[in-house]
């Protein structure tokens, strides 16, 4: 068997598996914390403000405007939003253990 | 007379409603016939090749996961239980976002045909794949049910007096001959093209409905909130409600009648004086507690769908997985905007679906029949938008009836057949068994569909959702993210969170099922005392309606628990595991471990 490149061994290392796991973890857990306080503050928001939830907003209500209407676009922001930049994430992983290689 | 009785039964039929409907039907057959010709290897039956483009699979995705529940249910249970039942369409569509942010790449990556696949290759051990073979199979056949049961309805509402069975029959010989032919490949087409017929099957009438009768916010706006002393929307002609129907307070507001039932039961069973002090210190917290975990088992149960889970598979690469999410949100998103319309229209001009009618939910039907009110203004064009409707709704439960026996099949075709049956069998007989089991599974469902006629659709998809939040959704984030897993810990979290769900929803349907007047009423009357224990104990009743609050934390707590004793069994190369699992693709890793696995298994 060859001796493991300075490539193959980065990629094998502990270290880069787990800086790889946390750094997609990270982003992963940003998006869903920005997701879940929308939706378990909502019914949170119903039962303490009622009367602010009650609001008219163009006939709806403004929980029922939140819940039926908006609530569709702002998902849809954050999966773009996590979209992209976990693309990104894993081009910087395979540029920087490129990078590596090329360096011996 | 025999033979003037077809005549006179066709009679009572709407020619547009059986003209849209048995286009759609026909349609799907004739692409599966074409399908069938390019589709030739296992791999195009099993996973289409991994080569559907991402607009195509967000497409078959979309359409295999708007069901029947989300098509009619979805609208009727806006209508009959007003705010809370928004929490369906908005979870089952976000469900999504977690699948996309924990669960899509990393899986794509592993690359395995089923699920089955990937949990005996992440523990290396068959004895897992059995356990999960079980599981594809017994939640595939929960939510083949409702599926079945709304196929027979809405034939049975098109052709008035055809009996249940056979729309049921029809359906699940269409899908299971189209499964057969054309396997995953087949299926992708069919299922894609049906989305663009439910998505238009919904909008169109409903901005119909809106130019004709008022728009959504006006709909809404004719409910008087709670402390309002008018409602601020007067412009709209409004039938007066039906004495079953919600008041309006309740059912604009949160905390209405869907999430309040348990409290309410348990006050009916108290002296009268004590009711009010009753419903005010426990009525709220209690209906918060089952709206939060009927989001936990709607956005958990999404992402751990089992015919969702195994198209991933079908995208090229892991980035193409979740391009393809994104695009199904988008899709599934704009799609669940329209059902709450047809149900808060619904409400404003057709109340009497509230008194219900035989066989069917009545205000389930609110999709398929408001579009006739167009009829008395505009004559033809209300029965072509019902004629629409209609065609959407047998979309509707083909399309996810496909995904569902394409799961299964692939279930019991490669895992059970290919991998433990007979190891040794080529390509040919593969492809032979797949088609055997699609026949195989194709005539189970049917015969479990037909029994199932006094159940109620929303009731069963609610239970597939609850046992797939519990076993398969932990299973699968545990697995993904963390590298102490054991296939114990899996094992016994997996097992206990889905049979404890099984028998928390089990146990409050056939209570419910046992006050049925008729023979479903005969069939469970043991357990009619259950109810009597529900009103004394409402907040059991409720953590058994919608267990997944606990039964979720009790899967994942068990595999933590159960990994951590048995940490010895953690498999030896998982740090190469992960590496395949989150590592980006373009590294090459999975080449280097496939290497590595042939080595060692030659030793």
């Amino acid at each position: 068997m060859p001796p493991p490149t300075p490539h193959e061994d980065r990629v094998h290392s502990e270290q880069f598996l787990h800086t790889l796991m946390r750094r997609q973890l990270k982003l992963s857990i940003a998006c869903a914390a920005a997701f879940l306080v929308v939706l378990l503050g909502l019914p949170v928001a119903n039962y303490l403000a009622p009367q602010l939830m009650a609001t008219r907003v163009f006939g709806f209500t403004l929980t029922w405007l939140l819940l039926g209407v908006l609530f569709f676009p702002a998902v849809w922001a954050i999966s773009w939003i996590f979209i992209r930049r976990s693309i990104w994430l894993e081009e910087d992983e395979v540029r920087s253990v490129k990078s590596l290689g090329e360096d011996r | 007379m025999a033979p003037l009785l077809p005549v006179a039964f066709l009679e009572a039929v709407d020619p547009w409603i059986f003209a849209f409907s048995f286009v759609t039907v026909a349609a799907t057959i004739w692409m599966g016939f074409r399908s069938a010709r390019t589709s030739k290897t296992a791999s195009d039956f099993f996973v289409a090749g991994r080569s559907v483009s991402v607009g195509w699979n967000a497409s078959a995705i979309s359409g295999e996961y708007l069901s029947a529940a989300s098509f009619m249910g979805v609208a009727g249970m806006v209508m009959s239980s007003g705010y809370d039942a928004l929490w369906y369409p908005v979870c089952y569509a976000c469900g999504y976002l977690f699948l996309l942010l924990f669960i899509a790449g990393p899986l794509r990556r592993f690359g395995a045909y089923t699920i089955p696949d990937f949990a005996e290759g992440r523990y290396d051990s068959p004895l897992f794949r059995k356990i999960a073979v079980c599981f594809v199979l017994f939640i595939g056949f929960f939510y083949t049910m409702p599926q079945m049961k709304g196929a027979g309805v809405t034939l049975a509402y098109i052709f008035p007096g055809i009996p249940y069975w056979a729309g049921v029959v029809l359906v699940g010989a269409v899908i299971t001959l189209n499964v057969a032919l054309g396997g995953m490949k087949g299926i992708t087409l069919v299922q894609a093209f049906q989305y663009w017929i439910k998505m238009f099957a919904i909008s169109v009438p409903v901005f119909v409905l809106m130019a004709v009768f008022g728009f959504y916010n006006v709909h809404v706006g004719a409910n008087n909130a709670p402390g309002e002393s008018a409602a601020p929307a007067t412009g709209i002609e409004r039938k007066a409600l039906v004495e079953k129907a919600p008041r309006d307070d309740k059912w604009i507001a949160p905390f209405g009648p869907l999430t309040t039932k348990a409290v309410n039961a348990a006050a009916a069973a108290l002296p009268a004086e004590q009711r009010p002090a009753y419903l005010a210190e426990h009525q709220k917290p209690y209906s918060l507690l089952y709206t939060y975990s009927l989001i936990i088992a709607l956005v958990c149960g999404t992402a751990g769908l089992p015919h969702i889970l195994v198209r991933f598979y079908t995208n090229p690469d892991g980035v193409a997985a979740k391009r393809t999410t994104m695009w199904v949100m988008i899709l599934i998103g704009i799609f669940y905007v329209f059902p709450p319309i047809f149900g808060v229209i619904g409400r404003n001009l057709m109340p009497e679906l509230y008194t219900g009618l035989a066989g069917i939910k009545g205000t389930d039907q609110v999709v398929l029949k408001l579009p006739t009110l167009l009829a008395e203004k505009y004559g033809v064009l209300g029965s072509i938008l019902s004629g629409i409707t209609c065609a959407g709704a047998f979309a509707a439960f083909m399309s996810t009836f496909s995904g569902l026996l394409v799961s299964m099949t692939g279930a019991l075709a490669h895992d059970v057949y290919g991998r433990m049956i007979r190891p040794e069998s080529n390509q040919a007989e593969r492809l032979v068994a797949f088609k055997f089991a699609a026949v195989l599974t194709g005539g189970v469902a049917i015969v479990l569909g037909c029994f199932v006629e006094k159940l109620e659709i929303n009731f069963m998809v609610g239970q597939a959702f609850a046992i797939a939040a519990s076993s398969y959704f932990p299973l699968l984030f545990m697995s993904v993210w963390w590298r102490g897993m054991t296939m114990k810990g899996a094992a016994a979290g997996m097992l206990a969170g889905g049979i404890c769900a099984l028998i928390a929803v089990a146990l409050t349907n056939v209570s419910t099922l046992a006050l049925d007047p008729g023979e479903m009423g005969r069939i469970f009357a043991v357990f009619k005392p259950l109810n009597a224990f529900w009103a004394q104990h409402p907040l059991l009743r409720i953590l058994c309606e919608q267990p997944a609050i606990w039964t979720v934390a009790l899967a994942i707590g068990l595999m933590i628990v159960v990994s951590k004793a048995t940490a010895a069994q953690v498999p030896g190369d998982i740090r190469m595991k992960m590496l395949v699992l989150h590592a980006p693709e373009k590294l090459g890793l999975k080449q280097e471990y496939i290497q590595e696995h042939i080595a060692g298994a030659g030793h």
